[in-house]
């Protein structure tokens, strides 16, 4: 019940042109929820995730390009919100798994190939 | 007493198992007809047992006997009938004991119906799979038995989570199981195969059949999953690339692969080794995706049973399945036999880059979802992988899986294909294809999704094409098989084109609306007309009343539920389906706003021609029974290739 009607915080709002809106929408689906993990800010419906998504539109709105975003929401929530990580030491193994796997597959597909 | 009965039939069903394991080894070894009676007696007895154990459990659901620790937990007197019946298996121990009655009726099923030509590989099978019902009848009984009592029984049950009492969900882990140990089957008949030394031909057409229906669940399930997640979670997404999502994508990625492998190999003993691998990933990954939702390692939304305890038990099985059977197929892969070798544009060729992108994509999501624990074990912490990784890697390998597709039809097998006539026909593919590119473009799609769109096109032409120049095909299970390919070819167009209208960008607004405001987004005009009480019967709920304007009036009722039992709330989204794609409207809390109104959070978004997927995986669905009815009607008349 108190649930229900518990009248809380007030909903700010920032205006957006268009193309803003969708710049700020592309990034909220590349930036992690920091209370429910699984999701994204886009989607979560936690409290944290409002106010990171003000976070985003505001800057968007003031100018900010996306990267400087994504740097300055790295730096206060730590590098675990950043759903795509940056290519750096620690992730490269991640990106280079896929081309690994398929030139690997590709050298089997050849072997197998060539038995008579 | 019901419960007692419930454990002694699952010790029952244990013990049964145990003589499975030993008469079936025993009859495949000496070839004795005693043994293998025992060992399929003990089969059935072990499924009837299994099965009579669930019936009691969904029994104690009905009573809502709350001295049992399970019912306690996952059940409440006020819930309505269906959902206490699905809660039997909503929880984790209800779970096991569901996964422990398919694994045993598959193990009756290969007793009964496998390999009538080949008893002494279908006695080892029979024995292996006593052994996998021995290792997870186990685990029930002594980590995770539901039908434990409670010293001090609660007057009320703790509920269930009320998201999850939704039908689709209570059908979904019924048909996901299915698929995952269906896949037993596969690994069963595969270890058997590499035991016996039998070649890889007589394993892969020993395990087509069954991998194939095993599949078939396995997509229905994942789609009702992601059709559940789509409308109840009320976020408009359908796929998170959520670990415990990655956890059921994996094995149906090998499982895909097995099915294209597997035929190859019948018909030309190409990547024996290979299908054998496959077999064993397939069901591992499987046990892995049970491990990953129970043990809580891994953090996910969809991690409701957190005990790092019995994560330890799935753990010992999975390095004995994996462990052992990979062992086992590095030691005797040798006698599987080498296949006759193929050309460059032959079928085989194409069926490998087929199981080369699957497996690759398949490796990728194994990696991505486990890298953050691998590095968290070397201490680097603070490494997250998600839904922007796995769509920047796996979505470019899943579209150039188009590309190939509608050839491998038209190409023989161990020969080069690539003649004229194949050139012209595929270049009927191109105007298609560039006419999806075009229709990508103008939705405003990412080049990727662009060129996804065209290889779409491309091979919907293709698949057409495969239709028109094989229906003249002989013979009723010919006729199955070939519609089984058509429509699953079809269902992976289909769900292509729904992924390239889905990654578009949804158009998306939230606002706090007072009674009689406005919202927008383009084409559509949305009105808060009211909201109302519409409370259930073990729910209190705010109904909003919202008119949709877009050239007619209508009108939409998304509604906020508070559970009390529960003390948790929902959101039912309202949806307005059309053949554009759907308006989808969730209701959000109210809060006062700086005027002074109070105003409830909506949240509006249109989710373009979502119905493509869910048409995609019916028909990917239908496809494989088709298939499996073919495959069937072919095994009658024994001898007999496709």
């Amino acid at each position: 019940m108190i649930q229900i009607f518990a009248l809380v915080l007030l909903l700010q709002s920032v205006d957006l042109t268009p193309a803003q809106e969708m710049e700020a929408a592309h990034l909220m689906q590349e930036i992690r929820c920091v209370v429910c993990e699984g999701q994204s800010i886009a989607d979560s419906d936690a409290a944290l995730a409002q106010d990171m998504r003000l976070f985003v539109r505001t800057r968007i709105a003031a100018g900010a390009t996306p990267d400087s975003v994504r740097i300055a929401l790295a730096q206060r929530y730590g590098d675990e919100v950043l759903m795509r990580p940056r290519l750096t030491g620690r992730t490269l193994p991640l990106y280079a798994a896929p081309v690994i796997l398929l030139l690997a597959g590709g050298l089997l597909i050849g072997v197998a190939s060539r038995r008579r | 007493m019901i419960a007692e009965i419930g454990r002694f039939l699952v010790a029952l069903a244990f013990a049964l198992s145990a003589l499975q394991l030993l008469a079936g080894w025993r009859a495949a070894s000496a070839g004795s007809t005693p043994a293998m009676q025992i060992a399929a007696r003990s089969a059935y007895t072990a499924l009837a047992a299994a099965v009579i154990a669930f019936g009691l459990l969904i029994i104690l659901f009905l009573q809502s006997d709350f001295s049992v620790a399970y019912v306690a937990g996952h059940s409440h007197v006020d819930k309505p009938l269906f959902y206490k019946i699905a809660a039997a298996w909503g929880g984790h121990e209800g779970s096991m004991l569901l996964w422990c009655v398919m694994l045993v009726a598959i193990g009756a099923a290969l007793a009964r119906f496998a390999l009538k030509q080949d008893e002494q590989l279908k006695n080892r099978a029979v024995s292996i799979q006593g052994g996998l019902q021995l290792l997870f009848l186990g685990f029930l009984a002594f980590a995770s038995n539901p039908f434990d009592r409670l010293l001090d029984v609660p007057l009320q049950g703790a509920g269930l989570n009320p998201i999850l009492q939704d039908p689709a969900l209570a059908i979904h882990p019924p048909t996901l199981y299915i698929g995952y140990v269906g896949l037993s089957a596969a690994f069963s008949l595969a270890v058997a195969g590499l035991i016996e030394g039998r070649g890889g031909r007589a394993i892969a057409t020993a395990l087509r059949p069954w991998s194939l229906f095993a599949w078939t669940a396995l997509t229905g399930g994942i789609a009702l999953g992601a059709w559940w997640a789509y409308y109840e979670l009320g976020w408009g997404g359908w796929w998170f690339w959520d670990p415990v999502e990655n956890a059921s994508f994996m094995p149906w990625l090998i499982a895909a692969a097995l099915i294209h492998s597997a035929i190859a190999t019948e018909k030309s003993g190409n990547f024996a080794g290979w299908t054998a691998f496959l077999a064993i990933m397939a069901f591992s990954l499987s046990t892995m995706g049970a491990f990953l939702v129970r043990s809580g390692v891994l953090t996910s939304v969809h991690a409701f049973a957190l005990d790092p305890e019995r994560g330890l038990w799935i753990l010992g099985i999975m390095t004995i399945l994996a462990g052992g059977g990979l062992t086992l197929f590095a030691l005797r892969s040798g006698k599987l036999g080498n296949g006759d070798g193929f050309a460059l544009t032959s079928r085989e060729a194409f069926i490998g880059v087929n199981n080369l992108l699957l497996a690759a994509v398949a490796g990728t999501v194994l990696f991505g979802t486990l890298y953050p624990l691998i590095m968290s074990a070397f201490g680097v912490s603070g490494i997250s992988v998600g839904a922007a990784y796995f769509n920047a890697t796996a979505t470019p390998f899943l579209a150039a899986l188009l590309i190939f597709l509608p050839f491998a039809p038209f190409l023989p097998w161990k020969k080069d294909g690539f003649n004229r006539r194949l050139a012209l026909r595929s270049a009927l593919w191109i105007l298609p294809g560039v006419l999806a590119g075009l229709w990508a473009f103008l939705i405003d799609a990412s080049p990727v999704a662009i060129a996804a769109a065209a290889f779409a096109g491309w091979t919907l032409a293709g698949v057409v094409t495969d239709l028109w120049h094989h229906r003249v095909l002989q013979g009723a299970a010919a006729c199955f098989s070939l519609t089984g390919r058509i429509l699953a070819h079809a269902g992976v167009v289909a769900m292509a084109l729904g992924a390239v209208a889905d990654s578009t960008g949804r158009p998306e607004t939230v606002r706090a609306l007072a009674e009689g405001e406005q919202i927008g987004i383009p084409g559509f005009t949305l009105t808060l007309d009211g909201v109302r009480r519409a409370d259930g019967r073990n729910y209190l709920a705010d109904e909003a009343r919202i008119v949709v304007e877009n050239g007619r009036v209508s009108e939409l009722l998304p509604q906020r539920r508070f559970y009390t039992a529960a003390d948790t709330t929902t959101r039912e989204v309202a949806i307005q389906s059309g053949f554009g794609g759907d308006l989808y409207v969730a209701l959000g809390e109210p809060r006062a706003r700086d005027d002074g109104e109070i105003a409830y959070e909506v949240r509006v978004s249109f989710n373009p021609m979502v119905w493509l997927l869910g048409l995609g995986a019916l028909l990917i669905v239908l496809g494989g029974l088709s298939a499996s009815i073919g495959r069937a009607l072919n095994g009658r008349r024994a001898g007999m290739m496709p």
